[in-house]
């Protein structure tokens, strides 16, 4: 309960910034709600399935399948896992957040979570083709070599220093 | 496409688990309901911050940052810009795309695209929500840290 005020002061913050900017530039206070309804029907498009799929996951998935396939002693074989998920997915990184909390519920490790929303921000299949399309085969190969060490990295060194505090429950 | 299939799927697992177990998908529907109630606020609040920050920073001013500063200071100023805003992949490649074709530094651009997916300022305050602030902190520190490496040698290989 300690966070909702923080938001709301957040919320109130930006309804303030808004009206100034309305009152000051309507055009460019128009700008921002057309913006932000774009972004605003992607999410409603995209969030709800996701959580009523989370919800069944939480429900259906028994936690001895998650700890085999992703837990602390999945060794390749959860890393392979968790880079498969996340290429496979589609959609911006936040909706990824859910997904992981409830990975983590279920007994997967905080280093293949890692790796999984990593993955998912950063290496999903129709991006890397559309990168190929756009900046050459060239450019994006090698960003895509270069990102997969680098996430194995990341995610190592966040198991290391065990840093996920707290999440939703 | 993708949200047809999305949705279809979700609805037809929904569906197929009430038949299962009426009991077992009122429990999945709190679950979802739990979800939705802690991120709603912070989506909110990401989704207007993120029309703030795209009329400060329109893609004329993103290309332009990128395409005219020269060596690690253009890299690195890329590399903010990227994880500042918040653009679909769609609209992203293009741009990066036109601005490597008029001569754009090779690691300007792969400092914005690398830090563009995998930094997210925005959603920052979401994350920590779901991960809690050390972890959101530092997975967001240390993707931006490697892009810059990604773009450094990516910049020296492509010549």
């Amino acid at each position: 309960m300690k966070k909702v005020p923080k938001a709301l002061f957040f919320l109130i913050g930006l309804l303030v910034a808004h009206l100034l900017l309305a009152f000051f530039y309507p055009l460019r206070a128009r700008e921002i709600l057309l913006t932000s309804k774009t972004y605003l029907l992607e999410m409603l498009s995209i969030l709800p399935p996701i959580l009523i799929l989370v919800g069944l996951f939480e429900v259906w998935v028994p936690k001895s399948v998650i700890t085999r396939l992703l837990g602390v002693a999945s060794g390749w074989k959860g890393i392979a896992v968790a880079i498969l998920t996340g290429t496979a997915a589609m959609g911006p990184l936040y909706v990824a957040f859910p997904i992981g909390v409830s990975l983590l519920n279920k007994g997967a490790s905080l280093f293949n979570v890692a790796i999984f929303l990593c993955v998912w921000a950063a290496i999903k299949i129709p991006m890397v083709l559309f990168e190929i399309k756009f900046l050459g085969a060239e450019f994006a190969l090698l960003r895509l070599a270069l990102t997969v060490p680098a996430i194995l990295l990341i995610a190592a060194l966040l198991n290391t220093f065990r840093l996920n505090t707290s999440r939703i429950q | 496409m993708f949200v047809g299939i999305i949705w279809t799927a979700a609805l037809l697992a929904l569906i197929f688990s009430f038949f299962k177990n009426r009991g077992k998908t009122a429990s999945s529907l709190r679950v979802s309901l739990k979800f939705l109630r802690s991120m709603a606020l912070p989506t909110l609040l990401i989704i207007w911050t993120i029309g703030f920050v795209l009329a400060l920073l329109p893609t004329e001013v993103i290309s332009r940052t990128i395409g005219r500063e020269a060596g690690f200071l253009g890299v690195a100023l890329a590399a903010v810009v990227g994880s500042i805003v918040l653009i679909q992949a769609f609209i992203a490649f293009p741009l990066a795309g036109s601005l490597l074709r008029e001569g754009a530094n090779v690691s300007a651009v792969a400092a914005f695209v690398t830090t563009l997916v995998m930094v997210g300022i925005v959603t920052l305050p979401l994350e920590a929500k779901c991960f809690g602030k050390k972890f959101a902190f530092w997975r967001n520190f240390l993707s931006f840290l490697f892009a810059l490496m990604i773009a450094l040698i990516m910049g020296a290989v492509l010549k």
